[in-house]
Formats: C-alpha cells, structure tokens, sequence
C-alpha cells in the first residue's frame, strides 16, 4: 500500500471519519443535551472539499480499483455540494420532525461516503460494495420517521426492490468476471474487445443485468416505481438527498461503466439506453402532470431528469459526457433547493406539501415563494436559469450525434413538463390563498443555503462558460 | 466605444432591481414605485431616440455592434447590433412601455412592486431580442420574456386569466423549443461544413450553405415558432384569450411588441437563414396569411366584446404583415416592416381606449356602451383616430403599410392581393360597425351618462399614440429610408441564395421578383 493510493480516497475518508464522529457524538451526547452534529458533517464535508481541489489534476488511483480522476472528482465535487446543502438544511427540519440527529446525520454521511466511493470506483466489485454503502445508508434514511405509515411503506418497496436490483448486479457482475476474468474496467473492456466474439450471448446477458441495477438506482423507466412512493414517503430533506446525490454517484458509475467496460458492445447497448431514455422522459413528465402531492411531482420530474441525462449516455460523444457532469450539478442544486423548499413549509403535523397548500404561498412566505418559482422554472429548464444551460448542452449532445428524434421527445417533454412546474407557480402567486396555516420562520442557514442556490441557478444560466468547459475537460479522463 | 445597446437592453432590468429594493409594505409607496419605474422606462425611451439620433441611415451594415466571447468552447458570443430593421422596433418598444406603465396607474392596485418590475424586465427581453446577433442569446432572450408576461397575464388579468395564461405559455414554448433545436443543428452544421468550430453567430450563419433537407426542416421549426408568436392563422388560438384576459398593460405590450417578434423572426432569421426553404414554402405561408387576414376580419365582426374584437383584428393585421415578407420583393418587405410599426401604435391606442373604457364601466361588452359621444366627446375623437387609424385611412399610418404590402403582393401574385384587399374593405366593415356602436346613437344605458371624459393621464397615454399615427402616415419617408438599405440586404441575401440553390422543387420566378430595380421603390 503506497502513499499516494491513500491520498487517491482522501475525500472519502474525510467524510467516512465525519460520520463516525456523528455516531460517537450522538454517542456520547448527555440527554437534552444539544450538540451541532451537522457542523461535524460541514468539517468533513471541508475535508473532502478541499482534498478534491487538491487533488485535481494528479490522476491518484487507489489500490488499483479507485480512480482520482477529473470525471470522478467532478462528481465527488457536486456531491461535496449537495452534502453541504442537505446538512445546511437539516439541522431545523430534523429538530422539528423529532428524528434521531446522530443517527440521521451519521446515515446521510455514510450514504455520501458512499455516493462518492462509487464516483472514483474503477472496479465493478468496488462499485458494487459502494452501491451498498450508500443504499442501506439510504433505505434507513427514508424509513427515519418510523411512525409515519408512508415512511415505512415507502422504506419497504424501496428495500424490497433495491435488494432485488443489487441482486441483479451482482449477478450480471459474475457473468462480467465469467467472460473477463477479472471486475477491473479496463479489463473487462480489453477483454470484450478481444473476446466479445467468442461468448456475446454471455457479454450481453451480463450488460443486460447490470443495466437493471443501474437503471433502478438513478430511477429511470422501467425500473423507477419505487421513486414516487420512496420520495413521499422519505423526510422531504431525504427525498431531495436522495433524488440528487444517489443519482449524480448512479450516473457516474453508469457512464463510466458503459465507456469504459462495455465500449466494445456500444452497438448492443446503445439502443436499449435510446428507448430507455425516451420512454423515461415520457412517463416521468406525462405522469408527472397527473400529481397533486408536490413531492410526489418532484419524483416523476427527477425520473424525467434521469431521461435527459440518459440522452447525455445515448449521444455517446464527449459533449453528451460533458453534459451530463454538468447537468447532474445544476439538477443537483435546482432539485434539492426545491425539496428543502417543500421541507421549509412542513410544520410538525402537516407536511403542506399538496398543491393545494401552496395557494397564496407568495402572500405568506414570498421569499420562499420567489425562490420556488425561480428553481422550479430552471428545472423546466427556462432561460436564464441554469437548466436551461444544462438541457441546451443536452441536446447539444443529441444534436451533435445525429440524434434528432431523442432531442425532439426531450424539447417536447420538457413543454409538458413546464406545465406540471408552472402549476405550482400558478397556486403560489394566482390562486386565493387556501387555509394552510403560516409555516414558522426558516433557520438563518437554510436562508443562506437557499440564497446561494438562487445565485448558482443565475450564474450558471448567464455565465456557465466556465463550468462547461471544466465539465467538457473532465470527461476526457475516463479514457 | 460606449456599449449603447447593452445600455439600452439592461436599463429596464435595472430599474427592475431597484424597484425590487424599495420597501413596499401595504402598498404605501405604491406612488414611488410608479414614479420609478415610469422614470426608468422614459430612460430607455429617450436612449433609443438617441439611438435613432445616431443611427446611419445610408448604412445597410449592422451597426453599435457589440462582440464578446460568451461560452467560447460551443462559440456562444454577446453578439448584439441594429440596423434599419430592428431599429424602430427599439423606439416602438421604448414608446410603448411607458405607455403601458402609464395606462395602468389607475387600474392595477394589487402588488404594484411586482407589477412595475415584471413589465421591466419584460421590456429588457424584448429590447434583447431585437438587438441579438448570435442564435443563442436571442433565444435566450425569446424564451426569458414568456416569464414576465405569464405573471403580467396570470396575477393581473381578468377572470379566466390562469388559463389565458398557461395557454399563452405552453403555445409560445412549445413553438419555440424545435427552433432551440435547429439553432443547435445550425451551430453543428457550421461546424461540419466550414470546418472552422461550432457557431452561433448569425452572420457567419447567413453565408452558410445548408443541403436542401437540413434547409427544409430548420426552416419549419423557426417558422413554427415565429407563427404561433405572430399569430399565424391555425395558430392563432392562443391569442384571444390571452389578449382578453390579460390587464390592459399586458396587451398593449403584447399587440404593440411581442407579435412583432414573430414577425421580426421571419425576417430576421427564417427567411435569410433558409432562402430556398424560404422560396419553397412562402407560397403556403402566404395563403395561411391570406386565410388569417379573411379569417380574422369575419370573427372580428361578430364578437360581442371590444377586446376581443381588437384581438381577432391583430390576427388580421398581423397577417398582412406575414404576406407582405412573404412577397419578397422591396415593397412587400419594407410594407411589413412599416406595417409591424402601425399595427404596434394602432391596436395599441385601441387597447388603452377599450381598458380606459372598461375603466370606467367595468365591461367590455359592445352592447353595453352606445352614444358615448354625446358623453365623452375627447375620448370618442381620439377612439376615431385610432379606429381610422386601423383601418388604413390614407394620411394615417395604417394606409401607408397596408398599401405597399399590397402593392408589393400585387406584384408577386395578384391572387393574394386581391383576397387580402377584401381584408381591408372587412376591417372597415367590422371596425366601423363596432364604432358606431359604442359611440352614436342615443344613451342607452343609464350608467353611461355621466361618465367622465379623458383625465389628464389618460391623455398622456393616448396623445403619444395619436401622434405617432399622424406623423408616420404623414411623414412615412423618415422611417422608410433608414430601413430602405437593410431591407435591400436582406432581399439581397434571399434571391441570391435562392437563385443559387433552389433545388428542382424550387420557384424559378425568384429571380423576376427579388431583383427588383432600385426605382421602383416607392419614396414619399
């Protein structure tokens, strides 16, 4: 073990070792006692932050199966991001639902240690033990209201059925080993690129079954009924968690996967991940339109998400990579911003989070209205808001490979989509307000984290010109 | 150089954000915030006559250009400039916003902060997309200014105003994102055929040779777009509802500027971008234009409701403006452009009277008015003016526009001219009948008799309007002969190319009628 393969998992130990001293503080916590476990979470959050930035550039690998990497470390960045947002958010939301803080906390940091483990993984068992990690952090996570009917229900059939799919993984990661002889990327791909030929029934089989796994993890059609009834069902700041860091790290083992591994039967594959693309932005945004629970819409807009990062996959160019890095960050921001919104409005017994209960929202809470209505629009992907950068480099990428019918469902679906967003806006500032009862005053962090958000959306949907191309940079190193 | 058109795109939005500073509780300074805003819009008013003041008139070159990097790797630039094209669409959306903002001083009372800055920022995206050179950036702005007018519709208009206001949206977005597409198809094309990197530069795109298909589809998509924003008849469904729903504001802006748009994007964009596609298809798109004219006028004269009618009279006029492009020769074109500017004074003066009357009596229904000049004899002068003004009564501006897109027809295809002049005579039909309606004959309503005639800010409102009709359907020359060089380029641009290319399936007049000689021009 040399040094430098440390150094390569610096991020995540800094996280891991955060959430272990969440567990000890909780631990060692006297009854009544308050201790600010969150700033724990922030310090390690720091930690992994700053050894990212440091270790930028350098090509680290771990132990031959972790990848420091420009690709990987992009994505341990947006997930350093959504770490710190989500333990910006929590701390009054987890007070005023009575979770159990230590316990939340040190989940939300292993989920992350996780999330991020599977961004660097090189190794398909590697990936898979991360994908572990960060599920069980994940299915604890969604039950934490274990008096809640729909916590447990939702907790359940996402258990149930990410078992289900780990399962297939590990069984299409055998086939892999079956053909290849080894779980290492690199040489899974020089192996089918030599081998393909002689057992493609196998290599197909084993893509299929690892296509499953991963199509359950970032929620795409047909794997996602989970989504609607986990997000629902989760905390509402777990569901916004849940919905941007487990897909970002799903996303960026997937595409690293299939460039890398499964290059050599790109023919194969290729088709499939077109269909799965278009049919998940149809039923997420068609779907979607049907929903009055508001988070329950979130959930169909994130699997119509997944549709277009997949557009990123199916364009199998440079600028689809680049693009999806890019938009899984701007999704990232814009999708937890508008769950903590959700979760702000919740007082201890009413959720408020139908669409009912957002009438005459921009009378009662403007600030948090304005700030809704503005990520909301930027996930419908209207100028000049960051997504609409994210989807123009989308179909950027569709456009670039040829690909006009995938761009025109994804133009398409995203009008439908703005249909389902701009109700919301519709109840906010147009509706007469309803009977929901003023929700207490957000914390000072949460004001801050939000505001930031708003800034991020602005800036990146006028000058992203830097971040693209950091994005367009750091694909170049999956190869 | 000063940066005059970023200047002029951005100062609305600034004033948005300084209004967006002042503290507004209850409405208390609802008067400072009217002030600052009507302040901010005069601004840009007088900074686009500057503009105006400073323009070359004999220069068929963009001009004020401005060129900076943006996103470089896909080569997005700031790229803005004007020429005699957009320019008085900058003056017309610089009058028109403090007109607007003056017309609802007295009418909107609810969140007057929001209402002010929504028609700012409004004002700054329409300014952009009139001065943007690089695809990317005018859809930015294109699609930036649906979101102020949602609000302006949907938090400020009449009853059924959510749905106008959704309506208005989805329609306009789902026009527009296929022309997103082949900005994007554009941008890669230049890559594949130059060579010389992606560009969303629309100079460098005007001299690119697209193969015929390519032509073909992206012509479809931007002119999907520019046709429900004109609106072209089948697409035109969305615009009565938003007009009538909308506060009066909002459809002075909405008449007076964004149809224009479409227009603009015709000439702008689809037309020069695709000259074969654009020789190909002007032939259907005249009939569609021909069809809204007839079409537009006939539902016009029977509806119940002055807005309404004012609304099905645009799709009328608007469509004169579509033939007028669709002709493509110097008239046709430089008519539409003229007739773009009449049909922003006209129905907008139309629009403020009908919510100065619907002010007063809470309805907008014709059969609730009658014998108002007995009553209000300044408002029924000023009502006739701008009905006159409508219809095309030669010294007011209407006559001047229609006449040269007829003229200009007539030269194409008699067969359009001759439907569309019964246009004309329909829009005298309807718009005259509505007026004698509301206005002569004796006081049928009780509630009429003592309404009160033009306030003092009411003729503010108006004056600027009359003004304009008389002065440019006196003076036409002055607008004309900036535009006289641009248009010439453009035409330029379309025949030649067209001529060049046209495939099999292409006219083979194209040549007779874009090369017109330079006397033929009519010169007032």
């Amino acid at each position: 073990m040399s040094s430098s393969s440390i150094v390569a998992i610096v991020p995540i130990l800094c996280v891991m070792a955060a959430g272990i001293a969440a567990m000890l503080a909780e631990a060692f916590r006297e009854p009544g006692e308050r201790i600010p476990i969150s700033g724990l979470g922030l310090v390690g959050l720091a930690g992994a932050g700053i050894s990212t930035v440091l270790l930028w550039g350098r090509h680290a690998t771990g132990f031959g199966v972790v990848a420091a990497d420009t690709f990987g470390l992009f994505v341990v960045m947006i997930l350093v991001v959504i770490g710190v947002m989500t333990m910006l958010l929590s701390p009054r939301m987890v007070e005023r639902d009575q979770l159990p803080g230590g316990e939340y906390y040190a989940l939300t940091l292993f989920a992350l240690a996780g999330m991020m483990l599977m961004a660097m993984a090189t190794d398909l068992l590697v990936i898979f033990l991360a994908l572990e990690v960060m599920s069980l952090a994940v299915y604890v996570l969604t039950a934490i209201r274990r008096g809640a009917e729909a916590s447990v229900e939702g907790a359940f059939k996402y258990f149930i059925l990410g078992g289900f799919s780990s399962a297939f993984f590990l069984y299409g990661l055998a086939f892999v080993y079956g053909i290849a002889h080894t779980t290492k990327l690199d040489g899974v791909g020089s192996a089918l690129a030599g081998e393909a030929a002689s057992h493609p029934t196998l290599a197909l089989v084993a893509v299929g079954l690892l296509l499953v796994g991963f199509g359950f993890k970032v929620s795409a059609v047909p794997f996602h009924m989970w989504t609607p009834d986990a997000y629902e069902g989760a905390p509402t700041i777990v569901a916004g968690f849940m919905s941007t860091g487990v897909k970002a790290a799903a996303f960026a083992a997937f595409v690293r996967v299939m460039v890398t591994a499964f290059e050599p039967l790109r023919a194969a594959w290729l088709p499939v991940i077109w269909v799965m693309a278009a049919i998940t932005m149809i039923l997420g945004t068609v779907v979607g339109v049907a929903q009055t629970n508001l988070k329950r819409m979130l959930a169909y807009s994130s699997i119509a998400h997944a549709g277009y990062i997949l557009i990123g996959l199916a364009a199998s160019n440079d600028v689809g990579r680049g693009a999806i890095l890019f938009y899984l960050l701007v999704y990232g921001v814009t999708n937890l911003g508008a769950f903590a919104v959700i979760g702000l409005l919740a007082t201890r017994d009413r959720a408020n989070d139908d669409l009912a209960s957002m009438a005459g929202l921009s009378n009662r809470h403007p600030a948090l209205a304005a700030v809704f209505a503005v990520l909301l629009l930027s996930l419908g992907g209207i100028p000049p808001t960051a997504g609409f950068v994210g989807k123009w480099y989308i179909f950027n990428a569709a456009v670039r490979s040829g690909d006009y019918g995938l761009a025109i469902i994804g133009v398409l679906t995203s009008v439908v989509s703005i249909f389902f967003y701009l109700r919301v806006i519709v109840m906010m500032y147009m509706a007469e307000p309803g009977d929901a009862p003023s929700s207490p005053e957000p914390s000072r962090a949460a004001v801050l984290t939000l505001a930031a958000t708003l800034i991020v959306t602005f800036y990146l949907g006028i000058l992203p010109a830097p971040l693209l191309e950091l994005a367009a940079r750091s694909v170049g190193s999956l190869f | 150089m000063f940066p005059v058109l970023t200047t002029i795109v951005f100062l609305p939005l600034v004033g948005a954000l300084l209004l967006l500073l002042i503290e507004n509780r209850d409405g208390r300074r609802d008067a400072v915030i009217r002030w600052t805003a009507l302040a901010a819009s005069l601004l840009v008013f007088a900074a686009t006559l500057l503009l105006w003041s400073r323009f070359d008139p004999s220069c068929a070159d963009f001009q004020f250009v401005e060129r900076h990097d943006w996103i470089p790797s896909f080569g997005v630039q700031y790229f803005v400039g004007v020429d005699g094209i957009s320019l008085f669409l900058l003056v017309l959306t610089g009058v028109l916003t403090p007109v607007a903002l003056l017309s609802s001083w007295e009418s909107v009372h609810k969140k007057v902060k929001e209402f002010s800055a929504f028609l700012l920022v409004l004002e700054s995206a329409m300014l952009g997309v009139f001065v943007s050179l690089d695809l990317f950036l005018f859809y930015i702005f294109w699609d930036a200014m649906l979101i102020p007018m949602y609000f302006l519709i949907g938090v400020w208009g009449y009853d059924r105003r959510i749905y106008a206001a959704v309506k208005f949206i989805l329609f306009t977005a789902a026009g527009s994102v296929l022309m997103l597409l082949a900005i994007i198809g554009l941008a890669w094309m230049h890559n594949s055929i130059t060579g010389t990197g992606y560009s969303f530069d629309l100079l460098k795109l005007y001299d690119l040779r697209l193969p015929w298909q390519y032509e073909f589809w992206f012509f479809l998509a931007f002119t999907l777009a520019f046709a429900i924003k004109v609106p072209l008849f089948p697409f035109h469904t969305w615009l009565p509802d938003a007009h009538v729903e909308a506060p009066t504001a909002g459809s002075v802006i909405l008449a007076g500027v964004l149809l224009k748009m479409g227009t603009y994007g015709l000439v702008r964009f689809a037309f020069p971008l695709f000259p074969s596609a654009a020789a190909f298809f002007a032939p259907a798109l005249a009939l569609l234009a021909v069809i809204g004219i007839v079409y537009g006028a006939l539902v016009a004269m029977v509806q119940p409701d002055l807005k309404k009618l004012v609304a099905y009279s645009s799709v009328s006029h608007m469509g004169f403006v579509v033939l007028g492009i669709c002709a493509l020769n110097v008239q046709g074109m430089q008519g539409a452009i003229y007739q773009m500017l009449n049909h922003g004074i006209s129905t907008g003066g139309l629009f403020l009277i009908v919510g100065m009357l619907s002010d007063r009596r809470h309805t907008r229904q014709i059969a609730e008015f009658g014998g108002l000049k007995a009553v209000t004899p300044r408002l029924v002068a000023v009502f006739l003016l701008m009905t006159l003004s409508s219809i095309g009564l030669p010294g007011l501006n209407g006559f001047v526009g229609e006449f040269l897109i007829l003229l200009g027809a007539f030269r194409w295809d008699p067969r359009y001219a001759a439907f569309a002049a019964s246009g004309v005579i329909l829009s005298a039909v309807y718009m005259l009948w509505m007026f004698q309606r509301v206005n002569y004959g004796p006081v049928t309503h009780d509630e009429n008799r003592s309404l009160p005639d033009l306030t003092v800010r009411e003729r503010w409102v108006i004056i600027p309007m009359v003004a304009m009709a008389i002065f440019m359907g006196v003076l036409p020359g002055i607008f004309l002969r900036p535009m006289q060089p641009s248009v010439d380029r453009l035409l330029q641009r379309v025949s030649r190319e067209a001529v060049a290319r046209a495939p099999a399936a292409g006219r083979t007049d194209v040549t007779l009628r874009a090369t017109v000689p330079a006397d033929v021009r009519v010169k007032n």
